[in-house]
């Protein structure tokens, strides 16, 4: 039985696309190492995206679970520690179900050289002179449940707690610097006298109250600052946007090696590359074959390179603990969340990173050959 | 084969991994659900305001609730320390009431 032939238009084709690999393969190392320099490229860019927007999104479902509104008080523009009478006049607010008065602070662990997070939990289940550490906190310090953790407190001498447990590894992202102990101890350690507070957490149901609250809070007290929940999101989402520093810096170099390639394509032909559109214009081809083996050109570097440097930024990103973009972001922390993110291929950034990439390339590829097609042979030849 | 049969063959290749990584993304995502929901929980709990990303300095730990100025509070035109520092922005402006 003979095989169907495919249509006349999809052989010619894959006619011109044989023609295409034979002509790439005769400039195997340019072609390579462009081929190289573009995954690259590629590879840096997704994997900023995809990082940045699945941490983004990670932030936003986990912090669904902050306060509704935060009171701080300000003394001199600084933050400033809040007295216990407040708590209850926020509660007295219309629309506020709780307040609470929140202890928590920074300590500056001069060993693991690391800034710890103190917190008092509203409810904490163990007993004084015991803490709960997070497992950022146990590696740096190589401290395990049942060992000492002497802390230096605000009046020199060092106190020793005991750990009682550690918070689970898979809540890292939120929870690896964390200390949590009793409001004892924490009054104790950095000299807070009873009935001064941190900063002040309502609870307010109504979400459409928010604003209304906030707005009430700075009225009655112009010297707190009130922190909505919406805030807070919008924080994260300033951080992680593609304005914030990280996206805009890879961006930046991405678009300039872009810009830099496009213009070496789109100023002009290599010699070789003239004389082989001048052969082929003399032995019979037209401009629109030979248009079309450009963009076949363009097309096999520029999708290759996509789809490799796609793949490559997912698993770099996903896989493993994202080894490249975790420096830049540890900073000088001693103390770095072990965490993994929750996978999103989001199309929208696949196609923005589509059109980014293999349409302009393509496109300069294809120009210049253009220019070349439409002049005479002979004076190709001879250029 | 054919040269353009071997590129179609590494293209279709490449289109399976992609898939691949789509279908491991749903996989890990369902896994993950789990976790996040405690992490929601223990924000919650503890009430917890803020990732615990960056830890080198005090207004990068929290930036939801740091001061306006946190980057110059040394002084107004002071350059900025620590590397998080200029990846964490300054906190939004207050809504307009």
């Amino acid at each position: 039985m003979k095989r169907p032939r495919p249509p006349p238009w999809l052989e010619r084709q894959r006619y011109l696309l044989d023609f295409t690999l034979s002509s790439l393969g005769r400039r195997k190392g340019k072609n390579l190492a462009l081929a190289a320099l573009y995954t690259l490229v590629v590879f840096g860019l997704a994997s900023v995206l995809m990082f940045t927007q699945a941490l983004r999104g990670e932030a936003l479902r986990v912090l669904e679970g902050a306060p509704d509104v935060v009171v701080q008080r300000l003394v001199a523009g600084r933050h400033d520690l809040i007295p216990g009478d407040r708590v209850e006049r926020l509660s007295r607010i219309r629309g506020v179900q709780e307040a609470r008065g929140r202890l928590w602070g920074y300590y500056y662990d001069v060993s693991a050289r690391a800034n710890l997070t103190f917190l008092v939990p509203d409810r904490f289940w163990g007993k004084p002179g015991e803490v709960v550490i997070g497992e950022g906190v146990a590696r740096t310090r190589l401290s395990r449940p049942g060992e000492p953790f002497p802390v230096l407190a605000a009046d020199g001498e060092v106190v020793v707690l005991r750990v009682r447990e550690t918070i689970p590894s898979s809540s890292e992202l939120v929870s690896s610097d964390l200390v949590l102990l009793s409001e004892a101890d924490f009054r104790k350690l950095f000299g807070v006298p009873p009935g001064l507070f941190t900063d002040v957490a309502l609870t307010v149901p109504n979400a459409k109250e928010i604003a209304t609250v906030a707005t009430k809070i700075r009225g009655l007290m112009p010297d707190t600052r009130p922190i909505t929940h919406a805030e807070i999101a919008r924080t994260y989402e300033a951080i992680l946007d593609w304005r914030s520093g990280l996206v805009v810096l890879v961006l930046a170099a991405a678009l300039l090696s872009f810009g830099i390639v496009a213009w070496d394509k789109a100023s002009g032909l290599s010699a070789d590359e003239r004389r082989e559109i001048g052969i082929l214009k003399a032995i019979g081809w037209d401009t629109s074959e030979v248009l079309t083996v450009k963009a076949w050109e363009g097309a096999v570097v520029s999708l290759s390179a996509f789809l490799l440097g796609l793949l490559l930024a997912y698993v770099h990103v996903f896989v493993t603990p994202a080894p490249l973009l975790a420096p830049v972001l540890k900073g000088w922390s001693t103390l770095y969340p072990d965490f993994r993110l929750t996978p999103t291929v989001n199309p929208f950034i696949v196609s923005t990173l589509f059109l980014l990439t293999v349409v302009p390339y393509t496109v300069a590829t294809v120009v210049p050959a253009w220019r070349a097609a439409t002049t005479d042979p002979d004076a190709v030849m001879r250029s | 084969m054919r040269k353009s049969d071997r590129f179609l063959l590494f293209l279709l290749g490449m289109l399976a991994l992609l898939e691949t990584a789509r279908l491991h993304s749903l996989h890990r995502g369902r896994e993950r659900a789990e976790e996040v929901r405690a992490m929601t929980a223990m924000a919650r709990r503890l009430g917890l305001t803020d990732l615990a990303l960056f830890t080198d300095a005090r207004y990068a730990r929290h930036p939801s609730q740091a001061d306006r100025f946190a980057p110059f509070q040394d002084h107004p035109t002071s350059l900025e320390h620590f590397p998080s520092g200029s990846l964490v922005p300054p906190p939004p402006p207050p809504p307009t009431p």
